[in-house]
C-alpha cells in the first residue's frame, strides 16, 4: 500500500505571491525617517551618552550631526525594507532578526531626532534602565495571563491580583520590616485570589469574565477602603516599605551600557530574568507544559488520555496568580517604594493585551511589555529634552513599529482553542 | 484479561441510551458491536472507558469490580480506546499527540520528543502506516488522522482495545491492514471490541457479534451470518443492500470545471489542472484514495478555498471568484467530508443546524426576523423524513450519535432547492439502513434532473451510485470511465495507473 499512500507535501509547491504588507510598511516608515528626520530634520548635533558617571569604564559620548545621522539611518532602513520586498517576491519571509535591527535603527533615529541640541544628550542608560523597570509588573502580569489562558481559563482578574500584590507587599513589608516577607505574602494573597477564580470557573462553571470583573471591583474596593480607613492614618508604620536594595552582579554589571541596564537591579528584575525562560521551558519543553497546552486546546482529548483537566487548570491559574502577585510587589517594592490608591492603573488589562500581542509566548510577551515600558519613559523623557513636542503623537510611533514587527512574525498562531470554555463531563 | 459488563444502564435525561446491557469479552477475542445510529454503542464504550459514569451496573475485569472515575483509571486497568470522533489536538504534532499523557522524559525532566518520534516511527513501520511524526494534526487529511488515533492507542499496549468506527475514513487497503493488526493483537492476547457499520469487515474479523438496538442487546450472532441477515437484525426490518436505479436521463451540461488548480494551506498544489463536466440528471463519482486533492476540489467549487487558476461554471454562470454565499445561491449544495468541522455547529440545536445555510431568506426568515414556527415545522419534518434519532429538535447537535449528526447535514443540504449537489463521503459513519435511504435520496435527486457529484473513497458507494466515475490521483484525474468498470481496474487507477 506504500506506493498508493499520499500525504500532503508530495505535491509540487506552486508559485504564490506572499503578502507584501510587512515590507511595504517597512519601506514607508523608512521614508518617514529619511525625509522628516533626515532631509527636513534638525540641523544641530546629537550626543548619545553611553555611560553613567559612576561607572568604572567610561565610554565617550557619540556626537553626530542630526540630519546626517537620521539620513544615514533612514537609508539603512530603506535598504532593509527593499531587501524585505525582494524576499517577499521570492516567497520568503523577512527574518525576525532583520526586523529587530530595523526597529533598533528606527528607535535610535527617533531618540536622536528628539534630543538634537539637548544638553543632556540621549541618555541610553536612563532610557533603557527605566524601560526595563517599568515593564517588570507588566511582564509578570503577562506571564500570569499566559499561564491561565494556555490552560483555557481567561483571567481578567490580573488587574486585581497586581493591586492585591502591591497592597499586601507594601503593608506587610512595612509592618514586618522585611521586604522579602512582604513579597512572599503578596504572592500568597494573589494566589488565594486566583484560587477563588479557578474554583468558581472550573468547579462551579461560573462565567470566567464575570468572576474576573467582580474580583477586580472587589479588590479595588477593599484596598481603597483599607487605604483610607487604616493605612493612611499611619503611613510611616503601615505604608513605607521603601524598595529592595540594588544588587549589582559582580563583573557582569561592569559591562559598558548593558551592565548598568541589566545587571545592576533589584531582585524583582532578576526574578523576571529567571521566570520568563523558565516558563517558556516548562510550557514547550516539558510534559507538564504539553499537558497544560493540551488542556487549553482540547480538554476532552486531554481527558481521554488520563489528564485531569480540572486539576491542571486549577494549579496553573493559581500559580499564575502568584506570579501576578509578584508583579504587584515589583510595582511597590521594586519601583515606587509605597502603595498608592489603585496604583495598578489598568496595567492588568494592558498585560492581557500584551499577551495577545505576544501570541501567548513568554518571550514575545516580554518584548511587548518592554515596548510598553519604553513608551512610558519615552513620554517623560521627550518632554524633558524637547519641550513642547506633541508627546502623545511621539509615543504612538513605537506601537506602529510593533504592529509591523508582529505582522512579520505572527504566522499562523491562534489563541488556545478552548480559552474561556468550561469543561463539562458527559 | 477477561471483561464483563453487568446490567449497564446510562440515561441522558429521559433518553435511555443503554438499557441494562450485559456482555462479556474473553481474552484474545474480537467482539463486534453492531447497531443502528444512536443505538448506544459509543455510549456503552464511553462508560467502559470512564468518560461517562453509568447510572446502574458494574464493570468487572477478571471478576473484580472496577470503579473508573475517569479515563485515567480505565487506562491504568489496561483499557485503550480509539474514539469515533478524533481526540487529537490540532496544533500538536503527531508525536506529541501520541505520547500525550505518558510522555517519555529525558534527564532534565524535559520532554523527549526524539523518543516520541521513534515510537511513532516504530509503530507505523510495524503496521505499514506512513505517517510523519512531525506533521501537525491540523495539516493532515482525516484518513491520516485516523491512523494517528490508532497509533496512539497501540502505543499504550492496552490489554482491552476499543475501536469505535476506526475504519470509517480508511481506504480499503488500510482497512485490510488494520484487520491484520487486530488479528495479530488478538493472537497475542489483546481483547478487542470493534464497532463498525461495514458488515463485510464484521464478517471478516469478528469472533462474535452482538447486536444492539435502542440501547438493548437484541441478539448474539455468529460471524457466519450473511450481510442481509446482519442488516435486518440491526435495523429490525429487511434492508435492501443494493441501490436500485434506472438508466440516467442525461440533460444539459451544468457543472463545468476547467483547468482547475487549487493550493492547500501550505501552498502545495493539491488540485493540478483538472477539467471535467457533469450534466443534469447524472451522477459523477470522484473516486480515489483520501488525500489526493478531492477535499480541496470540493472546497474550491464551493468557494471555500481560493482558486489558483482555471475556472468553474454552474449553468453558464461563472463562479470562479464567487464567495460561498454566491455559490449557495447559484444552487449548489455541499455535504462536507468532516461533519464536525465543516458541517455542523455542535453548540446549536438540530433545528438551528437544519436552517444554517438557509438563514438568509425564505422560508426560514422574514426580512431580518427568523420565523421560529416555520423553522421548527421544517425541522420536525426533516427529522422524520431522514429518520434522525433524537429526543427532540431542540437537542444540541453535539449530543447526537455520529451517524445521526451525518443525517442532519445530509437532510439540510438535500432539502434545499438545488441545481448541483456536491457530496463528500455522504454516508460516512451511517448505518446500513440509513445508507440505503441516503442513496435512494441521491438517486432521486438525479432522477429529478439535478447534477450530482459524489466524492467517495468507498468503492462500494461509488459503484452503487455512479453513472460515470472519475478517478483522482495526486491532484490529477487519471481517467473518467463508465460505471461498469471493474473494481480491479478502478483500484489500479486509484494507484495512479492510467486506464
Ligand atoms: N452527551 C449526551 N447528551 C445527551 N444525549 C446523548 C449524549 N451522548 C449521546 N446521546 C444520545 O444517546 C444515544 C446513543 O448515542 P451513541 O453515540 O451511543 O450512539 P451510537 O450507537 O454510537 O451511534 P452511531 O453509530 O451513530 O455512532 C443517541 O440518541 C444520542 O443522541
Ligand atoms: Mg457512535
Amino acid at each position: 500500500m506504500k506506493n498508493v499512500e499520499v500525504t500532503p507535501g508530495m505535491f509540487s509547491s506552486a508559485e504564490t505571491k506572499p503578502s507584501l504588507k510587512t515590507p511595504i510598511t517597512l519601506v514607508v516608515a523608512a521614508f518617514v525617517v529619511l525625509v522628516f528626520f533626515g532631509f527636513l530634520g534638525k540641523a544641530g548635533d546629537i550626543s548619545f551618552v553611553w555611560s553613567d558617571k559612576r561607572e568604572a569604564i567610561q565610554l565617550p559620548p557619540f556626537v553626530v550631526n542630526s540630519m546626517l545621522f537620521c539620513t544615514f539611518v533612514g537609508a539603512v532602513l530603506l535598504l532593509i525594507g527593499l531587501l524585505s520586498i525582494a524576499l517577499s517576491l521570492r516567497g520568503r519571509r523577512t527574518p525576525v532578526w532583520l526586523i529587530a535591527i530595523y526597529s533598533l535603527g528606527a528607535m535610535m533615529a527617533l531618540l536622536g531626532w528628539l534630543a538634537t541640541e539637548a544638553t543632556q544628550g540621549v541618555q541610553m542608560i536612563f532610557i533603557l534602565g527605566n524601560t526595563l523597570v517599568l515593564a517588570i509588573p507588566l511582564i509578570f502580569g503577562g506571564m500570569a495571563g499566559i499561564m491561565s489562558e494556555r490552560v483555557g481559563v481567561v483571567n481578567i482578574a490580573i488587574e486585581g491580583q497586581l493591586l492585591t500584590g502591591a497592597f499586601v507587599s507594601a503593608v506587610l513589608g512595612t509592618m514586618t520590616g522585611n521586604l522579602y516577607i512582604g513579597m512572599i505574602a503578596a504572592m500568597i494573597a494573589s494566589g488565594l485570589l486566583s484560587m477563588v477564580l479557578a474554583s468558581l470557573a472550573i468547579k462551579y462553571l461560573v462565567e470566567q469574565i464575570i468572576i474576573g470583573v467582580l474580583l477586580n471591583v472587589l479588590v479595588i474596593g477593599v484596598t481603597n477602603f483599607l487605604y483610607s480607613a487604616w493605612v493612611d492614618d499611619d503611613s510611616i508604620n503601615r505604608n513605607f516599605p521603601g524598595t529592595f536594595e540594588k544588587l549589582p552582579i559582580p563583573l557582569l554589571s561592569e559591562i559598558p551600557v548593558l551592565g548598568q541596564v541589566l545587571f545592576n537591579n533589584r531582585i524583582t528584575v532578576y526574578l523576571m530574568f529567571i521566570l520568563v525562560p523558565l516558563l517558556w521551558y516548562v510550557l514547550f519543553r516539558t510534559k507538564l507544559g504539553l499537558r497544560a497546552r493540551a488542556v487549553g486546546e482540547h480538554p476532552l482529548a486531554a481527558d481521554t488520555v488520563g489528564i485531569n483537566v480540572g486539576r491542571t487548570r486549577f494549579w496553573w491559574v493559581t500559580i499564575g496568580g502568584m506570579v501576578a502577585g509578584l508583579g504587584g510587589a515589583s510595582l511597590t517594592l521594586g519601583n515606587v517604594g509605597s502603595f498608592g490608591r489603585e496604583m495598578s492603573a489598568g496595567l492588568g488589562f494592558i498585560a492581557l493585551a500584551v499577551v495577545i500581542l505576544g501570541r501567548w509566548q513568554p518571550i514575545y510577551v516580554t518584548l511587548g511589555a518592554l515596548l510598553f515600558g519604553f513608551t512610558i519613559i519615552l513620554k517623560v523623557w521627550a518632554n524633558q529634552v524637547s519641550p513642547g513636542i506633541p508627546v502623545d503623537f511621539i509615543t504612538m510611533v513605537p506601537y506602529l513599529v510593533t504592529l509591523v514587527a508582529v505582522a512579520g512574525f505572527a504566522g499562523r498562531v491562534k489563541p488556545p482553542a478552548a480559552s474561556g470554555q468550561p469543561y463539562v463531563k458527559g | 484479561m477477561k471483561l464483563e459488563l453487568r446490567n449497564i444502564t446510562k440515561r441522558f435525561g429521559t433518553l435511555v441510551a443503554n438499557d441494562s446491557i450485559s456482555l462479556t469479552l474473553k481474552p484474545g477475542e474480537i467482539l463486534s458491536l453492531l447497531g443502528e445510529n444512536g443505538a448506544g454503542k459509543s455510549t456503552l464504550m464511553n462508560v467502559l472507558y470512564g468518560l461517562l459514569q453509568p447510572d446502574e451496573g458494574q464493570i468487572l475485569i477478571d471478576d473484580k469490580e472496577q470503579k473508573f472515575a475517569g479515563p485515567g483509571d480505565a487506562m491504568a486497568a489496561g483499557i485503550g480506546m480509539v474514539h469515533q470522533h478524533f481526540m487529537l489536538i490540532p496544533v500538536f504534532t503527531v508525536a506529541e499527540n501520541v505520547v500525550l499523557g505518558h510522555e517519555p522524559t529525558g534527564k532534565a525532566g524535559n520532554l523527549d520528543l526524539n523518543a516520541a518520534r521513534k515510537l511513532v516511527k516504530e509503530i507505523s513501520d510495524r503496521f505499514g502506516f506512513d505517517i510523519d511524526p512531525d506533521a501537525k494534526i491540523q495539516d493532515l487529511p482525516v484518513g491520516a488522522q485516523q491512523r494517528v488515533e490508532i497509533i496512539k492507542s497501540l502505543a499504550r499496549d492496552a490489554k482491552i482495545l476499543v475501536l469505535d468506527e476506526p475504519t470509517a475514513v480508511l481506504t480499503p487497503q488500510e482497512t485490510d491492514e488494520l484487520m491484520a493488526i487486530m488479528r495479530d493483537l488478538s493472537k497475542n492476547g489483546t481483547s478487542i471490541i470493534f464497532i463498525t457499520h461495514k458488515l463485510r469487515e464484521v464478517q471478516q474479523v469478528a469472533d462474535r457479534i452482538i447486536v444492539i438496538r435502542q440501547g438493548k442487546v437484541v441478539s448474539e450472532v455468529s460471524p457466519k451470518s450473511t450481510a442481509g441477515e446482519l442488516a435486518s437484525l440491526m435495523v429490525g426490518r429487511e434492508v435492501d443492500l443494493d441501490t436500485k436505479k434506472k438508466a440516467a436521463k442525461v440533460g444539459a451540461e451544468t457543472l463545468v470545471v476547467k483547468d482547475l488548480t487549487v493550493l492547500d494551506d501550505r501552498n502545495q498544489q493539491m488540485v493540478n489542472g483538472i477539467s471535467f463536466s457533469v450534466h443534469d440528471g447524472e451522477i459523477l463519482a470522484i473516486a480515489g484514495v483520501q488525500g489526493n486533492g478531492q477535499t480541496e476540489l470540493a472546497e474550491a467549487i464551493l468557494g471555500l478555498r481560493k482558486i489558483h487558476s482555471g475556472s468553474i461554471q454552474v449553468a453558464g454562470q461563472d463562479l470562479t471568484k464567487s464567495n460561498v454565499r454566491q455559490v449557495l445561491e447559484a444552487g449548489v449544495g455541499y455535504i462536507p467530508e468532516d461533519r464536525k468541522k465543516d458541517g455542523l455547529v455542535g453548540q446549536f440545536t438540530i433545528a438551528e443546524n437544519l436552517m444554517l445555510d438557509g438563514s438568509f431568506g425564505k422560508p426560514f426568515a422574514n426580512g431580518m426576523q427568523i420565523d421560529f414556527a416555520k423553522r421548527d415545522e421544517i425541522a420536525e419534518k426533516l427529522i422524520k423524513d431522514f429518520d434522525i434519532r433524537t429526543p427532540s429538535a431542540d437537542t444540541l447537535a453535539k449530543q447526537l450519535s455520529g451517524g445521526n449528526q451525518q443525517k442532519v447535514v445530509v437532510a439540510r443540504e438535500m432539502s434545499r432547492d438545488l441545481r448541483v449537489l456536491i457530496a463528500s463521503q455522504p454516508t460516512r459513519g451511517v448505518d446500513v439502513g440509513s445508507i440505503e435511504f441516503i442513496h435512494e435520496q441521491i438517486v432521486a435527486s438525479r432522477d429529478a434532473g439535478k447534477t450530482v457529484v459524489i466524492i467517495s473513497t468507498e468503492l462500494d458507494e461509488v459503484l452503487a451510485l455512479a453513472d460515470r466515475i472519475a478517478v483522482m490521483y495526486r491532484g490529477r484525474i487519471v481517467g473518467i470511465v463508465d460505471a461498469k468498470t471493474t473494481r480491479e481496474k478502478l483500484g489500479k487507477m486509484m494507484a495512479g495507473i492510467a486506464a
